[in-house]
């Protein structure tokens, strides 16, 4: 995603990423980043909080319009919960990140995208 | 340092030691460049209000009740139409944090009630007639070489002037 954002903009779009994994994206290095401290899957706002949403983008399209040089990072102002346990247990044993099915699936589809690059097809 | 900035999670260094422990070798390098480019707003010659928002995501959109066939291994960029009501979409996506949250508000993720809200209220010209979905891919090189330039040739055809890009 980042280095779509990255792509776009070299070549004359404006780009915003709205992103819960700041270290990644920051890593990597994008135009203009929108960061909220969630957990990942809901980078423009909680579930049903209509309200959030919507501030959550328009913080994005002020800074499309506001940023002066690349790498501008914006966090919103809210917190998921008002404790962060949420944050101890990501990828560990307890909670593996994959279930046991999309861990097959993701196994799979590396297999049959190495058979592919290694035929040429891509 | 502000409290967001010491408190965020540190995915790099936890995805590394998870790994490590599962027996994987070598640990992932995440893409990482000293130079990131820029295009300031101001070159898009217009206001906010009259740009057309192109919208990408990672969250691997499918219409509701649409047969969904097999996985394409080559996991290409694919596009749907921005106009459907987003009771009418789901994600696919299964890279998230399903022990915190879920997936089931596409506007948490994709939020085109709110695009399609602000054009009304004239905040931004128009919302482009497709979103992208971009797979996370484990190769960065399909992403710079094919994806990305698949994105660019829908924007440009769309006319798309700023960009919105949400990564689930």
């Amino acid at each position: 995603m980042s280095l779509a954002a990255r792509h776009l903009e070299d070549n004359g779009i404006p780009t915003v990423v709205f992103g819960c994994a700041r270290d990644i994206v920051e890593h990597c290095g994008v135009p203009r980043f929108v960061f909220s401290d969630f957990p990942l899957g809901n980078p423009t706002g909680k579930p049903y909080d209509i309200d959030m949403q919507r501030e959550v983008l328009s913080l994005g399209l002020d800074l499309l319009v506001s940023a002066k040089a690349p790498g501008t990072t914006v966090a919103t102002p809210y917190d998921w919960s008002a404790d962060h346990s949420w944050k101890d247990k990501i990828f560990s044993k307890e909670q593996p990140f994959l279930d046991p099915e999309a861990t097959r699936k993701w196994l799979e589809r590396k297999d049959a995208y190495r058979a592919l690059k290694a035929s040429g097809k891509i | 340092m502000s409290r967001e900035t010491a408190n965020h999670v540190r995915y790099i260094d936890k995805t590394r030691a998870y790994y490590e422990a599962e027996g994987y070798g070598k640990p992932y390098e995440w893409a990482h460049f000293d130079h990131i480019p820029f295009t300031p707003f101001a070159a898009v010659g217009n206001p906010l209000s009259q740009c057309r928002v192109g919208v990408v995501t990672t969250s691997e959109m499918v219409r509701r009740g649409a047969e969904v066939g097999p996985d394409d291994p080559r996991r290409l960029v694919y596009s749907l139409p921005t106009d459907i009501p987003v009771d009418e979409l789901r994600s696919r996506k299964a890279a998230y944090d399903r022990y915190a949250t879920t997936l089931d508000d596409v506007d948490s993720y994709l939020p085109l009630t709110h695009l399609h809200r602000f054009v009304t209220e004239g905040r931004i010209g128009a919302v482009a007639p497709r979103f992208q979905t971009i797979h996370s891919e484990y190769s960065q090189r399909k992403t710079l070489t094919v994806d990305s330039p698949e994105i660019l040739k829908q924007m440009r055809e769309d006319r798309v002037d700023v960009a919105v890009l949400t990564a689930v």
